[in-house]
């Protein structure tokens, strides 16, 4: 419909409607020469705010490292006592001594093992769990009751009862990695059953789609954002909950590597396995997210 | 595969017979849907209009197989419904299509659930999106389509598995005038060209009067079947009929009609002040007559 208005306006001799669009083009089409830069400067225009966000970053993360170098060089003593805490070139000194020690990098590899562990049999249990929770009543009634009685216990509580659960300390600390993600992830695995519009379902009924192909094809996808939402977030607590069972039990890891450092009076090191701590934080949550957009490409628009 | 065989034509035969509903609360049983019959010839384009909460998606759905009648039957061919099946196809006013699904995997649902392998049922899906003019956004997902490209694909998924019966419950309520036109008439070719028989809710006469070859207006709930009425106008038709007087003739037929469940369906919320900018004229009686 809209190209027959346009062509009727175009069809009007002499109406000024012709004339300004043939005198445009050539103002607005760039020389061939100059298309590269133009280029260049539009992605700038378009990706700005980005751009300030970035810079804005950059120089809080810069002011941070100020204030620290400065409390620590100047030994601050504000009821708060700067005075022991090191500095951020003694940190840095001790991270490139660190990169080349085998046994700081083997605390690092056994608390990432203890993490991938934990984490990967609470998902294993904790999705089908949910999803199987969610569909069906009778399960979801008999299982909310135990799980919501023993939530609200924080995964530190379970040290103590976990090292008398298993037979090794290893195993204990994986428990505990374990208990801190599991909740998190069912809660939220169910969470999403619920969420599953129930004008989908129908579709498929009418689509000609039984019980097993309506779990696989529709509530499966449906609560997956919100399985993910549970991994994020259960990874997280995973990572809290490993940190303090190596701080009270373990005898390696990065967690106990950094209460060793402190009784030890290696203070350095208390902060660059502080740092450690939240960089493996990190990275593992953008690792969730990352898998996150590569099983969900709908959610992209 | 999206032509019909010639003995699918003569199918789609749906008949429902002293059909109620009711739902239990907790002051006793309240009746939805009181003592009704419709039926849809093979082929045909039936509308249900009437107020809003007269019952008419309740109709819908027991024909879809979603809802048991408390008394009555509902069949589709002699065979009485006994839940939902991809023969009798659906299409909601909420467009539900599969968010993680592609527009094609969308269409291509209904035959993957019969068991058709992949190559078959992407020629099919293909065929149905050039139909519905959707083929260049086969591999989109639906978060990326206009409400009415999303409600075409809601359709032509619903045709993929060549269903006896296409139920539409209020499909084009969502979509603004204009783009409710444009999909008014691209249903009316498509049902054309595939001669599925079609039962169609909705609330706009114009709609219905445009779109069927009869129309049952239904009253307020309880509702029930007030009158049956056929729409004589030739096919195929175009949008500058809406203005013929034949069609002007059944629109006020039909309004009157409409106003008067509409008004019981308000109840005590309307009084004479409120009715004065309608034009309604009371005949010298009392609201609480005419109501």
């Amino acid at each position: 419909m809209e190209g027959a208005v346009l062509r009727l306006i175009e069809s009007v001799p002499g109406s000024p409607a012709i004339e300004t669009p043939s005198a445009v083009p050539p103002a607005a089409k760039p020389m061939p020469a100059h298309r590269g830069m133009n280029k260049a400067w539009r992605w700038l225009a378009l990706h700005r705010r980005e751009l300030r966000a970035l810079a804005i970053g950059a120089m809080s993360l810069a002011l941070f490292l100020l204030c620290w170098h400065l409390l620590t060089k100047y030994r601050v003593t504000v009821y708060i006592r700067f005075i022991n805490v090191p500095s951020p070139e003694m940190v840095f000194n001790s991270l490139m001594r660190a990169a080349r020690d085998t046994k700081f990098l083997n605390h690092v590899f056994l608390s990432c093992r203890r993490i991938f562990i934990g984490f990967a049999i609470a998902t294993t249990i904790a999705v089908p769990l949910g999803l199987v929770m969610g569909r069906f009543r009778l399960v979801r009634e008999f299982v909310f009751p135990v799980s919501e009685v023993l939530r609200p216990i924080p995964a530190i509580a379970w040290v103590p009862m976990s090292i008398m659960l298993w037979p090794s300390n290893e195993e204990s600390i994986i428990f505990i990695t374990f208990l801190g993600s599991f909740f998190p992830i069912l809660l939220n695995t169910l969470h999403g059953m619920t969420m599953v519009d129930p004008v989908l379902i129908r579709a498929a009924q009418c689509l000609g789609a039984r019980e097993a192909s309506i779990f696989r094809e529709v509530y499966f996808p449906a609560t997956l954002p919100y399985v993910f939402t549970g991994l994020t977030v259960g990874m997280g607590v995973a990572w809290v909950s490993l940190i303090a069972a190596e701080m009270i039990s373990g005898q390696f890891g990065i967690g106990y590597f950094t209460w060793e450092a402190y009784s030890l009076v290696q203070y350095a090191d208390i902060a660059l396995g502080m740092i450690c701590i939240g960089v493996l934080g990190l990275g593992a949550s953008a690792l969730i997210r990352g898998l996150g957009g590569i099983v969900m490409p709908w959610g992209k628009k | 595969m999206t032509a019909p065989s010639p003995a699918a034509v003569n199918k789609g035969k749906v008949t429902v017979t002293n059909f109620s509903l009711s739902y239990d609360t907790l002051e006793g049983p309240v009746e939805a849907v009181s003592d009704t019959s419709i039926r849809v010839d093979p082929g045909e384009f039936v509308s249900i209009i009437g107020p809003s909460g007269c019952g008419k998606s309740t109709l819908l759905n027991a024909v879809a197989g979603f809802l048991k009648p408390t008394h009555g039957e509902v069949d589709v061919d002699g065979d009485a419904v006994a839940g939902p099946s991809a023969d009798r196809g659906m299409v909601f006013q909420q467009y539900s299509l599969f968010p993680w699904k592609t527009v094609r995997e969308n269409v291509e649902f209904g035959l993957k659930m019969k068991g058709i392998d992949r190559s078959k049922r992407e020629t099919s899906a293909r065929t149905l999106l050039g139909l519905a003019g959707l083929l260049s956004f086969e591999n989109q997902y639906p978060d990326s389509l206009s409400g009415g490209m999303k409600q075409r694909v809601g359709i032509i998924r619903a045709l993929a598995t060549g269903p006896k019966v296409l139920l539409l419950d209020e499909p084009f309520g969502s979509l603004d005038a204009q783009t409710r036109v444009i999909m008014q008439q691209i249903l009316t070719n498509m049902w054309q060209r595939l001669k599925t028989s079609v039962l169609f809710v909705t609330h706009d006469i114009d709609e219905a009067i445009f779109l069927s070859d009869r129309v049952y207006c239904m009253t307020a709930r309880p509702g029930t079947i007030k009158a049956e009425i056929s729409i004589p106008l030739e096919r195929p038709r175009h949008q500058s009929m809406m203005l013929s007087s034949e069609f002007l003739a059944l629109r006020r037929g039909l309004m009157s009609l409409i106003r008067e469940e509409s008004l019981k369906a308000m109840g005590g919320e309307v009084n004479e002040i409120a009715l004065q900018g309608l034009g309604i004229d009371l005949h010298g009686q009392t609201l609480a007559d005419v109501i």
